[in-house]
């Protein structure tokens, strides 16, 4: 009998899938301290948990360094045992399955599994059955899959996409070339939009008081209480939306405005753009929306916003941005991008100056551009080297003119947004780099009321009967407010929503929303481009759409939701059933774009308010949860953020001068305190953010969202006061005498080389263009035929190669939730993370450089090599990983046996194992999301990135039908289809032609870890930095 | 006290020894023999169906494979019809059939017939039917004289090893373009040279032992 213990025998699939022992579900969080494994388990927290980082050392190791030093976390700087033993081992102290195994015990085991493993091989195939349809729909055939066009909305702007659809489900987003907010790529969020779908949380009943109810029963109840609202021409009722660029709902919304004359429309969204419309209407005396050409912009000024991560335009605006900095294709104007921010960003690392300051200060900094640049903008001098900052900049905009453009972030007050205009004005912007047009979020200020009114109509009682589309106050709204306790006093509520969540539950009636995959509707992007939002495939569940609600309020006789749609197009310029198909198609109504408006801004600002000192705190929309909407989406929950590289948590994000200060280390717990409202949550420590200031991240801590976002984080919505809802002054914190432990990837598969072998290679702009081959500078690559082994001919067919630009990669993270989806990549939760186990067949290193307090950064995404002489090749012990005739490192899962010898020998360490069973095998819904072309791995095999080898023979496969050879561009990999800047070629390196071909005979292409002779497929484009030549402190090559 | 062991016992011992040798190998080749068996791998044995559809008896009639089997020359799948596919000619031709009540009964009531798959690959085995009928490969080939089948079996193991021997080696079954749906092919006594010009001339990639690259049926 094996000394397992008994408990470990009712191991269920459940817990190998969440890596935990046998009864505890879903403990993602902190494990618990009594049970031993747990507390081994803990062990490989202890790097992280039990040695607190001083960072006064850490500062010292920097100080001495020569020369350019990259490093990716300060525990690694500090060089300290404990953390070097994480880069040595490249498997962590194993958590033992086991409690106590004795050798007896172990023989037996292996004995046993050994006999076994034959056996399974003696087995009848299982019979399958066929089943056709009945009357097939056309297009639908099992191996084929077809994309249709539709659009994703967030805060209420659409960015257009393809959906693909195999056998009438969706398994696959991606960009949409027509689309302006898209040009073929995506971001995370639409990634992982298609596991939102098929979300097994998701509500799928109507609810009445949380009893199961009916659509029909809703609708009657819904119609009967609006019939009694009629009595006071609608006085106490209230819709509460998201806000609205839907013209079709816009519409419904009047309509009902119309019926209840003395009803209020109430559009709302946590983040919102608030102060850019204040700013807009300060500067123009209007509500105008302001486009960014970034194409056209010479020298870009970010003030606390991250634009190339965030916003409706983010996609398209990081193509243009990036297009500038491509310094592999010829004939580039390099821009300048200068990025004043207080919590680090993508964008702050895309910057060639990144500046940390504190939220609060940044509108003294505006000033004092604006200033010198003839605006009469009074505010308090700067200090000497933020002054000389200032200078700089205003010259150099100055020099660009009208090439020039300014972008403010939603945190800074509308009186920064107000000087953006004015700064674009003076220069000569308006028109070239900026431009204006009318708003394209609906607006109806006679009708409309913000939150806060709500909340005080609520507070008096003339609140009667309210409607929530798509919107969670009950979480989100700000804590001041109340919200949740006011809404105990509305007689009639009810909720439209994906989840049963935090305001569906105090709700009277709660009906499923659809989700975008799978409802009709319509939806216009940041310049007003309209596209229709068209279903891929019926909803799963009773949901129902915005629409159906708005209709239902009016009584109107029901209608579906295609027809509520298509109704409105007929009569609004789509009556033409051609063009409405060809809008279906397309996914864009062609020329929607809103016109540009001929605007001249104030260039007088008003004088502020003095801006308070101390410690402030500082709110920012998550990259992953959003405002909170994705919490339950666990591929946006795993992926490491962008900067600090932490997946399942938010955190208080600090400058280590500021964790110096309050003796704080990373993963102690504070507590923070507004007003009397306290909240504790795990302190990060990130090099680059402002000092004096701490920010954290929304959209975490939520409670009714489903089992994988339940709990997840703290809730800093707490914190937020609708006076101050993005910068909070005089904030507390203290010490709350705790560790948390944190789940981050930033040390995880760690290549040894970091010190000495140029893994990123970078330049200033000048110094590239008197050697543009600095890249191979310092790199020892052997020739081609100095090698052991016997040379490959390699001159036949396609060879497939790949190159990553580092100029344009932001590191948003697309790249990385496209190949997950692609791929069928699981997810392993917190706990599996943290013990370097995460999946994720690309990742995104992350690199910084120079000042621990005002670091350059820089990305690296890593993915498999395909090396032509890979290293995990000869030393599998059953030939699992072979190399193909056209190049590509095969990984044949079903030889593997799991020795894991070949990801020892990987010197990039890009392969992944499945430790446990992380995929989940029995939900249904997650049978419906995978695509079907690529295996599903099961428990004890290893995976890597396969270069999309089912993309590579779907088109293969079709040239070689058609008698014809593969074009460039036609295989596009997962990865390159999604990134928004078009970092990752992907192609033919045998076709001369070939865009690939051009990168690598590019003097920047250089090769990861060459010097190994390994070969690798993936090279990389080495970065160049546009550094102003006066500024202090330009990155060295 | 009494011997536990008789005077055989040695013997027995001895004996024991020697045949349980041959005992394991024998058992060893039972079960190799047995898995390897049609009982085993299904093959040239009927399935039952159904419908005890006849391909011979639609094959005689002369339908071409593609009628039904539609998407063959395009995509992976060859497809299985649709019951409107049966009911194009059943409506009006044995209308009244009893053998056929399932396929009208799937046609009324919406549910679709449940075929019991036939020729079945492992779920890691991504099998692309147009790539081979665009190069040369007959449908007899793999699927044996399924026009005279009166109700289907599978005619080969499909077993890797099968297919290796055409992958290694493509020019001994490949077979003009002009016979992939001809039945009734026979493989000339040229095929060495018909079969290299055809590989030539399909292109059919043999470069570098291409065919045989795992990630060709494996992804």
């Amino acid at each position: 009998m094996p000394s397992l213990r008994p408990e470990d025998m009712n191991i269920t699939r459940d817990d190998l899938m969440n890596g935990h022992r046998p009864g505890q579900r879903a403990t993602i969080l902190a494990p618990r301290g009594d049970d031993p494994v747990q507390q081994q388990q803990n062990e490989v927290f202890d790097a992280e948990l039990n040695r607190r980082l001083d960072i006064g050392e850490v500062r010292e190791k920097l100080a001495g360094k020569e020369g350019p030093a990259f490093w990716q976390s300060m525990e690694e700087l500090s060089e300290h045992p404990d953390f070097t033993e994480l880069m040595e081992r490249e498997f962590p102290r194993m958590a033992p399955r086991f409690s106590e195994v004795d050798r007896r015990g172990f023989l037996k085991l292996m004995g046993a599994s050994m006999a076994m493993a034959g056996l399974t091989a003696c087995t009848k195939q299982p019979t399958e059955r066929i089943v056709p349809y009945v009357r097939a729909p056309e297009e639908f055939i099992p191996s084929k899959s077809t994309f249709f066009a539709t659009s994703m909305t967030l805060g209420g702007y659409a960015m257009g996409l393809l959906a693909e659809s195999h056998m009438g489900r969706p398994t696959k987003i991606e960009g949409n070339e027509l689309h302006p907010a898209s040009l073929g790529s995506s971001d995370a969020f639409a990634q992982a939009a298609i596991l939102g779908l098929y979300d097994p949380d998701r509500s799928k009943k109507v609810l009445q008081q949380g009893v199961p109810s009916t659509w029909a029963m809703f609708r009657n109840a819904m119609v009967a209480q609006l019939q009694m609202e009629l009595n006071t021409q609608g006085a106490g009722l209230r819709i509460v939306t998201e806000p609205v660029t839907s013209p079709s709902i816009a519409a419904w919304i009047h309509r009902v405005m119309e019926r209840f004359p003395r009803a209020k429309w109430v559009p709302y969204d946590a983040i919102g753009r608030d102060h850019a419309k204040a700013g807009a209407q300060a500067a123009f005396g209007e509500h105008v929306d302001t486009i960014y050409h970034f194409d056209r912009a010479d020298v870009v000024v970010a003030l606390d916003v991250d634009f190339l991560g965030e916003g409706p335009a983010h996609v398209r605006y990081a193509r243009d941005f990036s297009a500038r900095r491509n310094m592999a294709e010829d004939g580039v104007q390099m821009n300048r991008l200068y990025a004043v921010e207080c919590v680090p960003s993508m964008t702050g690392a895309t910057a060639d100056h990144a500046i940390p300051m504190r939220a609060s200060d940044i509108e003294k900094f505006a000033r004092a551009i604006a200033r010198y640049l003839g605006i009469d903008a009074p505010g308090t001098d700067l200090d000497a080297s933020r002054a000389m900052h200032a200078k700089l900049i205003a010259d150099d905009l100055k020099k660009a003119g009208s090439k020039a453009a300014i972008v403010v972030g939603e945190r800074q007050p509308a009186a920064v947004h107000a000087l953006a205009h004015a700064l674009h004005d003076v220069l000569g912007a308006a028109g070239d780099a900026v431009t204006y047009i009318d708003p394209v979020e609906v607006d109806a200020p006679e009708r409309q009321s913000s939150l806060k009114e709500l909340a005080e109509d609520m507070e008096a009682g003339r609140v009667r009967a309210i409607a929530f589309l798509d919107v969670n106050p009950a979480y989100n709204a700000p804590a001041d407010l109340n919200f949740a306790s006011l809404m105990e006093q509305v007689p009639f509520k009810a909720h439209l929503g994906l989840y049963n969540d935090e305001t569906a539950q105090l709700c009277h009636w709660h009906v499923p929303m659809t989700h975008f995959l799978e409802g009709w509707g319509d939806a216009r992007a940041f310049d007003g481009t309209l596209s229709i939002i068209q279903p891929l495939i019926e909803p799963l569940y009773d949901c129902h759409t915005v629409h159906e609600v708005l209709a239902a309020t009016l009584g109107d006789e029901e209608q579906s939701a295609y027809d509520l749609v298509k109704s409105y197009w007929q009569e609004n310029g789509l009556a033409d059933e051609k063009a409405w198909r060809r809008v279906l198609h397309d996914g864009v109504w062609e020329g929607s774009a809103f016109p540009a408006k001929d605007l001249r801004a104030k260039t007088r600002i008003d004088a502020s308010h003095t801006q308070e000192s101390g410690l402030e705190l500082v709110f920012s929309a998550d990259t992953a949860t959003w405002d909170g909407r994705f919490a339950n989406n666990a591929w946006l929950q795993e992926m490491p953020r962008a900067l600090s590289k932490l997946t399942w948590d938010n955190v208080v994000m600090m400058a280590p001068s500021t964790a110096e200060q309050l003796n704080v280390a990373k993963g102690d717990v504070v507590t923070l305190t507004v007003e009397d409202r306290t909240v504790n949550g795990p302190v990060w420590v990130m090099p680059g953010h402002a000092p004096d200031s701490v920010s954290v991240q929304l959209g975490y801590g939520r409670t009714a969202v489903g089992a994988v976002g339940n709990g997840i984080g703290f809730n800093a919505y707490a914190l937020r006061s609708s006076s101050a809802p993005w910068i909070q002054p005089r904030a507390q914190i203290a010490l709350a005498g705790e560790r948390y432990p944190l789940a981050t990837t930033q040390r995880h598969h760690q290549m040894d080389g970091i010190k000495d072998r140029n893994l990123v290679r970078i330049a200033s702009l000048d110094y590239f263009l008197k050697n543009p081959a600095f890249a191979h500078k310092k790199s020892h690559d052997p020739k081609e035929d100095q090698t052991m082994f016997p040379l490959y001919d390699y001159s036949q067919g396609y060879q497939w190669g790949m190159t990553i630009n580092l100029n344009t990669c932001i590191g948003c993270n697309a790249c990385l939730v496209a190949c997950q989806a692609e791929n069928n990549i699981p997810v392993v939760g917190k706990n599996e993370v943290a013990n370097g186990r995460e999946m994720h067949w690309i990742r995104i290193d992350r690199y910084y450089s120079g000042d621990l307090d005002k670091p350059d950064t820089h990305m690296q995404p890593v993915t498999c090599m395909h090396c032509e002489k890979a290293p995990c090749e000869p030393v599998c012990p059953v030939a699992a990983t072979v190399h193909s005739a056209d190049g590509l490192n095969q990984m044949v899962y079903n030889r593997c046996i799991g020795t894991r010898y070949c990801s020892n020998n990987c010197p990039y360490k890009v392969r992944r194992f499945n430790f446990l069973q992380y995929t989940d095998e029995t939900t249904p819904q997650l049978k419906l999301l995978r695509n079907p072309n690529v295996t599903v791995r099961t428990r004890g095999v290893m995976e890597k990135c396969t270069y999309c080898v089912q993309r590579i023979s779907k088109k293969r496969i079709a040239a070689e039908r058609d008698h014809r050879t593969l074009q460039d561009g036609e295989v596009q990999t997962a990865c390159q289809q999604a990134c928004p800047t078009r970092a990752i070629v992907f192609g033919d390196i045998n076709n001369p032609d070939s865009e690939v071909t051009r990168m690598k005979a590019h003097p920047l292409n250089y090769a990861l870890l060459g010097e190994l002779n390994v070969r690798p497929r993936t090279t990389y484009l080495a970065k160049v930095k546009n550094t102003h030549p006066a500024w202090a402190g330009e990155p060295k090559a | 006290m009494a011997q536990v062991f008789g005077p055989g016992a040695n013997t027995l011992a001895k004996l024991s020894i020697v045949l349980g040798v041959f005992a394991i190998a024998g058992g060893l080749a039972l079960l190799d023999s047995v898995s390897r068996s049609s009982y085993v791998r299904y093959t040239k044995l009927a399935r039952p169906q159904p419908v005890p559809f006849s391909h011979k008896h639609h094959a005689l009639m002369g339908i071409d494979c593609r009628y039904c089997h539609t998407t063959v020359e395009e995509h992976a799948s060859a497809n299985i019809p649709p019951t409107s596919v049966c009911m194009n000619c059943h409506t009006m031709v044995w209308a009244d059939s009893p053998m056929l009540e399932p396929v009208r009964e799937s046609w009324r009531t919406g549910e679709p017939i449940k075929w019991t798959r036939v020729h079945d690959l492992p779920e890691f085995v991504y099998f692309d039917h147009s790539a081979h009928v665009n190069k040369g490969i007959g449908c007899a080939t793999c699927h044996g004289r399924v026009d005279e089948m009166p109700l289907v079996w599978k005619e080969k193991p499909l077993y890797m090893k099968w297919c290796l021997e055409c992958h290694r080696s493509p020019e001994e079954f490949i077979r003009p373009r002009e016979d992939i749906f001809n039945m009734a092919y026979k493989t000339p006594a040229n095929q060495p040279e018909v079969g290299a010009e055809l590989v030539e001339e399909y292109e059919v990639k043999t470069y570098n032992h291409r065919l045989t690259d795992c990630w060709i049926c494996h992804r």
